[in-house]
């Protein structure tokens, strides 16, 4: 098994350096190019989370990302010690968001479960989340 | 062409034509969003067309932006429609059901017939 653990300051200018690991980090597994879009915005969304949501952007906190794979399963876990979500079922719901003055589409996690083949997220109030991204490299038997 | 997102705005009539290059994510639209909204609000513009056949990578945050600017052109009585979609953007689009309710088109100019109005020279 191969890891990478990435941290990164709560400054939203770094939601393109993780995007630029998990491409790279996938790159010798021979992804088709929908592959690597689709773990790149998932990854984008959770880290995008991370910084605005667990932390409100505080740029004194860090958010760690662990990119590993073993065989062609590639996990990825974005993790906070922020302000945790007080309920993950809603959270996940389409549309919801606790920040509409951002203009955020509250469809985050709607694109993490769209392009991953799963999404697991555990939270506790007052100490953080974690959401753990994981799929398959050719695991989809109708990739050109 | 860099990560970075830039902006090309131009106004042609009664359109504003937004043109952002590169990176559509939080940290991008946040900007990208204050320099659409002011240029529309100086300008006489009622229709935004935003054609995003330079950006290389969006996330849900370029649906939040779009979504806001369909709500901008809509309180002045106008319209949004989008230009030069790539195929991991339109299917972004279908995933949000953004495609429910902004028009598309395949093309700038296509875009802009279907707003009524025409390129300056």
């Amino acid at each position: 098994m191969n890891k990478i653990r990435l941290e990164i300051a709560a400054l939203t200018e770094n939601i393109s350096v993780s995007r630029v690991v998990a491409a790279t980090f996938v790159a010798h597994l021979d992804p088709t190019v929908e592959e690597v879009t689709e773990i790149k915005t998932a990854v984008s969304e959770a880290v995008t989370n991370a910084i605005i949501h667990g932390y409100g952007e505080n740029q004194n906190e860090f958010v760690q990302i662990v990119f590993s794979v073993e065989e062609r399963v590639v996990i990825i876990e974005v993790c906070d010690k922020g302000v945790g979500i007080e309920n993950i079922e809603s959270a996940r719901e389409p549309l919801f968001t606790t920040k509409p003055e951002l203009e955020r589409s509250g469809m985050g996690f709607t694109v993490m479960e769209s392009f991953m083949d799963s999404v697991e997220v555990s939270s506790a109030s007052g100490e953080g989340t974690s959401v753990k991204l994981t799929k398959k490299i050719g695991g989809s038997n109708d990739d050109a | 062409m860099g990560l970075k997102t830039d902006i090309k705005l131009n106004v042609h009539g009664r359109v504003l034509v937004a043109a952002p290059t590169g990176e559509l994510d939080h940290y991008r639209a946040e900007r990208l969003r204050a320099q659409i909204d002011s240029m529309f609000e100086k300008s006489s513009c009622r229709h935004i067309l935003l054609d995003m056949g330079d950006v290389s990578f969006m996330d849900s945050s370029g649906i939040g932006m779009i979504i806001g600017r369909y709500k901008k052109a809509e309180m002045s009585g106008g319209r949004i429609v989008i230009a030069n979609m790539s195929e991991p953007i339109s299917r972004l689009f279908d995933v949000s059901g953004l495609s429910k309710i902004v028009s598309r088109a395949e093309t700038a100019q296509t875009a802009m017939h279907m707003l009524g109005g025409a390129f300056n020279e």
